[in-house]
Order: structure tokens, then sequence, then C-alpha cells
């Protein structure tokens, strides 16, 4: 399979020697890839804003090393990007929104840490052509997008934090404390000292975002949407082994 | 493979260069393994005194050997322009075109979030604090062409406009996706005489 096509979300780009680019893409079929754009920082490139993060491209690479030449778990060696088309330059569009592009970069980070090198992962492409369109279509607040994304992101790795049952002991909610090792909403009985206490919006909030319910989330006040990014923030990280750096930069304003 | 001792170092050590993977970081050890006592040598000197000699101007943050550099200290550039770049190697860039008699500000990068870089790690309130006095008018955003960069400028653009300043972004003569240092002469003097008002 030394050429091969699919369709890509760029997530990642970093600087290669002179004018090149390594670009981390999450692909539809072939999971997470890491490749490199030859000539893309030259002001010609026939690559033009393509390979940039949060674009969503139609990509040709060429594999440098055939597949299962590699003993498990030895580094696989950088595809080559031959050809791009671009199917939404979300990255570009969202450049000149400081929230909106601090969101995409969230979501990109995310989705990295998320993935595995040529793992596919249906679902969770899916959720992110889904989020950047959102974010370019602006129907929804850029922080409500993300933090729709996040939630869903998680609930696709296993995450899922309990919402309206006891993470402990499934007892049915609504419950008034939330304790993120826990995994979530705690009855009475469970909750450890020192668990949060959110307000009832909040959780509510977590529960459209997570079941794509837009209209209840549109509608929620300003303090719960600020809780529940925290909320779902601290679940994230809890569950990541080294913090998200693109989280703390967000702008919410 | 693991090499021992000082060639590992070696290794390690030049691994961490921006750009520099792991088989070019071992072929340039083996390299300059190979290389003549002599030449190794100055290489380690210029690279000692590149650290000791080399400051960045107290004013601009551009590469200076003296505490200010010769584009702030000199008096024949106009003091009401600021030219904000992201590199030392982009004012050389943009001298080059001979369009711009202003002064400039060096970022020292462009905000990306995914790589931790917020607006606290870039020049961005030295930058506030030479408009403070009121004599710059205009304020040019170079950034690079590419998404960072226009992210960058956006962020400024948005603190900078309240406060009175024309604030112009770089005509769009230039590609997206690039580096500000690969474009021509030509294209980015073309874009700086190009250049529109962001509000
Ligand atoms: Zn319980
Ligand atoms: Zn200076």
């Amino acid at each position: 399979m030394p050429l091969y096509r699919d369709e890509a979300v760029v997530l990642r780009v970093q600087k290669l020697g002179e004018a090149d680019r390594i670009v981390t893409l999450l692909t539809r079929k072939h999971g997470r890839v890491r490749a490199v754009g030859k000539g893309v920082r030259r002001t010609t490139s026939k690559f033009g804003a393509s390979l940039e993060p949060g674009s969503h491209i139609e990509v040709q690479l060429h594999s440098r090393m055939p597949d299962g030449a590699h003993p498990p778990g030895s580094q696989r060696g950088l595809d080559l990007v031959t050809q791009t088309e671009s199917l939404g330059a979300y990255g570009a569009q969202l450049a000149s929104d400081y929230s909106r592009w601090t969101a995409v970069s969230a979501i990109c980070e995310t989705t990295e840490r998320l993935t595995e090198e040529g793992e596919p992962a249906l679902r969770l492409y899916l959720l992110i052509v889904g989020a950047l369109r959102a974010l370019v279509e602006r129907v929804h607040p850029s922080g409500l997008i993300l933090d729709a994304f996040l939630i869903r992101a998680m609930s696709n790795a296993g995450w899922e934090p309990a919402l309206t049952e006891c993470a402990k002991c499934s007892a049915p909610g609504p419950h008034t404390a939330f304790n993120v090792p826990a995994g979530g909403a705690m009855c009475e009985n469970c909750r450890p000292t020192g668990s949060a206490r959110p307000q009832r919006e909040s959780v509510e909030l977590m529960v459209a975002l997570l079941g794509g319910d837009w209209t209840a989330a549109d509608a929620s006040n300003e303090p719960a949407r600020r809780e529940t990014s925290g909320l779902v923030a601290a679940h994230l990280q809890w569950h990541l082994e080294r913090g998200l750096r693109s989280l703390p930069l967000v702008d919410r304003s | 493979m693991m090499y021992e001792g000082a060639v590992q170092d070696l290794i390690d050590e030049l691994g961490r260069l921006p750009g520099v993977g792991p088989k070019s970081a071992q072929r340039i050890a083996f390299y300059l393994l190979a290389s003549e006592q002599v030449d190794v040598e100055r290489l380690a000197s210029t690279l000692i005194r590149v650290k000791n000699d080399v400051k960045f101007c107290s004013i601009c943050g551009n590469v200076s050997e003296s505490e200010q550099c010769r584009i702030c200290t000199d008096t024949r550039r106009d003091p009401t322009i600021i030219c904000v770049v992201e590199e030392p190697k982009d004012v050389l860039a943009v001298e080059r075109t001979r369009e711009f008699r202003g002064r400039y500000h060096v970022l020292g990068g462009a905000i990306s979030p995914i790589d931790g870089v917020g607006p606290d790690d870039l020049r961005i309130r030295e930058l506030l604090v030479r408009l403070r006095d009121g004599v710059v008018t205009e304020l040019i955003l170079a950034t690079d062409p590419n998404l960072e960069g226009e992210a960058t400028a956006t962020y400024l653009a948005r603190m900078i406009n309240p406060m009175g300043l024309t604030v112009t972004r770089l005509a769009s003569g230039l590609p997206v996706g690039g580096d500000l240092e690969y474009a021509d002469e030509v294209t980015l003097g073309r874009a700086f005489s190009g250049r529109r008002r962001v509000d």
C-alpha cells in the first residue's frame, strides 16, 4: 500500500527543517497518521492552506513503510503527503475569531490525545468534523460546542461522567453532589467528603450537551455554562495522563 | 539503538533542536565525531559566543549586540509606526523590502494553544508599554501568513483597536500557509504598501 487516499482532519502542524511541515492527521479510515508536507511553508506551496490545523481535507499519502514491516511498538516512519483537496478550511475560517480559534485548538489537541497512530476512530472522526463545522456555522456559542465535543469524546473513550444516576450505586437522580475521581454525580450515601455541589442547571446542561439537545443547551444561563466548562475540563484532565495545554488557553469571553 | 555516554548525550541534545528528528540527530552527531578537532571547536565557541554576546534589544526584542538595537536607536526611523513580527528573522525579511521606515516589535513567536503558547508567553505586555505615551499612531501586524499568525494578529487587533491607534494587516497578496521569511521581496513589499485596516 504505497499510495493511499483518505479523508482527514489536520490536528497539528510542526515546522520541519527549512520549509517543510510535519502534520498530524486524523483520517477517516486509517486512524491517526503523521506525515510530511514538503515545501508547505513556502509561499508558493501547492498545498496552500490545506495543511493547516482544523482543515478538513481529502488527502493522498505515500506510505514510507509497507504494512507489517514494523515490529509492534517500534516507531512508524512518517508518510508523505502527495496531494490534498480542501473539503472545508474550518481552521482558516476561524483564525480571525479568537474565541473560536482557541476552541479549535482544544478540540484538535483532545482528538490527538484520544487516538492512537494507525487505529481507526470513526466515531471520534465524525465528532470532530461535526464540531468544526458547527464552529464555522456559528449556530451555537463556541464554548458550548467545545464542551459538547469534549463530553461526547469522553463518552466515546469510555469515560462518560455519570449525570442522571449515582456514579457508584446507580441510584436514580437528580443528585446534588459531583465527584470527578468517583466518576460524576453521586447520591448522598455514596458521596465522598469534598465533593462539588454544582447547580442543578449545570448538570442538566451536561445532559443536554451529551445528548445533543441544543434547544436546552442554547437556553442555559451563563453561570451554568461556566460551571459546566469547569466540570467537563476537570473530568477530562482526570482521565488524561498529562494535562491538555490548550484547554487553559481557551478564550471564553 | 542507544549509544554510550557522551555520544548518546550529544544525540539527545541535537534531538531537542527544532526540526531535528532522532535520525538527523544521529547523523549530525556522527558527522561531528568524524570532523576535524578545529572545526568542532570553532562551532562550540560560536555557540557559546552567541549566547554570551548576542542579546535582545530591551525595546523591540530583536537580536542586538547592545542593550538597544540599531533600528531602535536610529533617529531617522519613523517612531510613529511599529511593525509587529513574530521572530527576529522576520525583521530582516521586512528590511529587505526597503518599504518600511518605522520601528519593529518582535513578539518571540505566535499564539499556539496546542503548543501551550498563550498571549502571556509573548512580548505583548512590552508592546502595550510602548504604546502608552501616544507617540505611535499606526501598528502594522506582520505576523506570518498562517493560522497561528492570523490568530495572533486577531488577538492583538482586538486588544489594541480600542486604544484609538490605526491597526493594519499586510495585504492578502501573501498566500496563506507560509512563513513571512519565504515571501520574496517584491511580494512582501507589495503586501506592505497595500496593507489594510483591521477593525
Ligand atoms: Zn450512590
Ligand atoms: Zn530594538
